[in-house]
């Protein structure tokens, strides 16, 4: 194979991963959307929020230490002690489900039956305050997270290729394991969809809201439920990008590289948020290996978009998302 | 009229039992328009009861107010011999009450097949943690529910279109899926807005059938609104009128055929 091929072959592979991390993030913003016709702008920062808390409780720090030190003049910092990741995991996600009880009680609620503008800038309202909650909480710095998932270069692809094409790939194995991960997350969430009674109700709350409602389904427990797991999906993003750079505010701007993927892939499709992740993350290390180098790089910061402009304009649906048809 | 606290015989032979739903007084007012002034009736066990009028006459929100998506500003709803509380349309379903739509609200993007086990969702009882590894108790309970269901699927001829997309059939078998939703919920109440609207006579002769056999065989308590009045007084047992929201007739469709203030609503008579 001529060495310009495998250079481009890693990095497709290497966009491959990449895109699944996109796809992580799109996920959460797909769950919600569909069920509730919501765009949740705080996808990202309940990521972020998750990664927090989880390092927090992992690592023992006590929550608000901050304030309540400058409160009452005392110097609290840590419980002292260090939670095995699962345990911390398991907890981290029992205060995802905790948070979107509240956010259905104290926000939810009040908005039945509003235009869903209306409820965008909610959730942009949520994003503001859980951002400084989580500071308020876990305090500010950067912090590093580490449940124990492998990084570095995979030796042995390393080794295979090297053997094989005179040419080691190099890829990480967070990339790989966020792989698994991401699969068997899409695995368990279209089974559950697809053969549960809870997921057959929430695909009719994303159907029609009316007919749900004369079949008996709750609104609001469905509601609360699909906050739940997106709040369960963005800890999972929120360990793997954790993991790759670190926890700190800018975690909550991957939200921002999900918004292409979710204009690829359709705003309604779980399947396209997988496909638009990938295609996207692709995309974008070809695009940089092929086009950058003609005109000066850094193309991995624009391209994403330009490309979810192209399609906005041939395809606005998205390539899964329902036909728009409007009726005259 | 005779007394009647313990039901009736019809002219058929069917024997119809005390009161299953009162509707006492019911005012219900949106903004200054009044859509039921003051309404009284009842509905027994085993009955077929329409509810007709002219357009606009408020028959649809009395039905939404059975249902519990409208709640009236006055009036009393009393269901098997308690005092209903306000509640929500999901509640008063889980109460044993199903319907269906004018415009059918069914899920256009799910099979035959699931929207009628959603159905069956209030009757299913396994709790979340099952539900989850969907294992034992949870899988066992889905196949009983889909036994249920194919029951129903053939009761109501609908066999060879169970895996389609409900978004991709023709207005009359989406009328009958809507009705195989209802039916599986066993509801003690049936309620069913204009379910022959905008069918061919056929389709209408078909729909006939399959309330009357639903009546028959599950002995399922149906309220019903209906425009086509040959097919109103075939079908029903007693029928409400109402016109601009008043009640103007209550009776067996004899007594409607013969009630003049019935007679001059629908062919218009000069208020002068």
């Amino acid at each position: 194979m001529p060495e310009q091929m495998l250079f481009a072959t890693e990095a497709a592979l290497n966009g491959l991963m990449a895109g699944v991390m996109y796809s992580l993030v799109a996920l959460g913003f797909v769950l919600i959307f569909k069920a509730s016709g919501i765009f949740n702008y705080a996808q990202g920062v309940m990521a972020l929020f998750a990664a927090l808390t989880l390092v927090g409780i992992q690592t023992g720090q006590i929550p608000f230490s901050h304030l309540i030190n400058a409160i009452f003049g005392t110097d609290l910092h840590h419980f002292g002690w260090e939670l095995p990741a699962i345990v911390a995991i398991v907890l981290t996600g029992l205060v995802m489900i905790l948070l979107a009880v509240l956010i259905e009680r104290i926000v939810l609620k009040h908005l039945i039956n509003q235009e869903p503008i209306i409820l965008f800038m909610a959730t942009i309202g949520l994003a503001y305050f859980l951002e400084g909650f989580g500071d308020l909480m876990w305090g500010s710095d950067i912090k590093k997270l580490d449940v124990g998932l492998p990084q570095g270069i995979n030796e042995t692809i390393d080794r295979v290729t090297y053997d094989a094409f005179g040419y080691g790939f190099f890829i990480d194995n967070l990339d790989i394991v966020a792989t698994v991960v991401a699969g068997l997350l899409v695995l368990t969430l279209s089974l559950f969809s697809q053969y549960t009674k809870y997921g057959r109700a929430l695909r009719a709350v994303a159907d029609d809201h009316q007919a749900a409602l004369s079949v008996g389904i709750s609104l609001r427990f469905i509601w609360i439920l699909v906050w739940s797991i997106a709040g369960i999906v963005a800890l999972v993003a929120g360990i793997m990008w954790g993991a790759k750079s670190g926890v700190q505010f800018s975690l909550s701007l991957i939200a921002l590289k999900a918004l292409p993927v979710l204009m690829l892939g359709g705003f309604t499709s779980i399947p396209g948020a997988i496909v638009g992740g990938l295609i996207i993350g692709m995309g974008e290390k070809l695009f940089e290996f092929f086009v950058g180098p003609m005109i000066g790089g850094a193309t991995e910061n624009w391209f994403a978009y330009v490309l979810a402009l192209v399609f906005l304009v041939f395809r606005p649906q998205g390539l899964f998302g329902e036909r728009i048809i409007e009726r005259v | 009229m005779t007394d009647m606290t313990e039901g009736y015989t019809t002219a058929d032979g069917r024997r119809i039992g005390p009161v299953l739903m009162d509707l006492r007084n019911i005012t219900l007012r949106f903004g200054g328009v009044e859509a039921i002034k003051n309404i009284s009736f009842d509905i027994r066990e085993g009955e077929i009861r329409a509810i007709i009028g002219p357009n606009g006459a408020g028959k649809s929100s009395m039905l939404n107010v059975i249902s519990g998506f409208y709640h009236p500003q006055e009036g009393e709803v009393w269901f098997r011999g308690r005092k209903r509380p306000p509640m929500k349309p999901y509640e008063v379903a889980r109460q044993g009450i199903a319907r269906t739509f004018q415009n059918i609200a069914l899920f256009e993007g799910m099979s035959v097949l699931d929207n009628i086990m959603t159905g069956r969702l209030t009757l299913m009882k396994t709790g979340m943690l099952s539900q989850a590894v969907w294992w034992g108790r949870a899988q066992r309970e889905e196949v009983a529910h889909r036994e249920k269901v194919e029951r129903i699927i053939d009761f109501l001829e609908i066999q060879s279109i169970r895996k389609t997309p409900v978004g991709r059939l023709p207005y009359g078998l989406k009328k009958r899926v809507e009705l195989a939703r209802a039916l599986a919920a066993e509801p003690k109440l049936l309620l069913l807005d204009e379910p022959m609207a905008g069918m061919n006579v056929e389709e209408k002769e078909d729909m006939c059938r399959f309330i009357l056999d639903v009546n028959d065989e599950f002995g399922t308590t149906i309220a019903l609104i209906e425009h086509d009045m040959g097919v109103v007084m075939d079908l029903s047992d007693r029928v409400v009128v109402m016109d601009y929201g008043k009640k103007i007739g209550d009776g067996t469709p004899d007594e409607i055929r013969n009630n003049q203030d019935v007679i001059d609503a629908y062919l218009g008579v000069s208020h002068d």
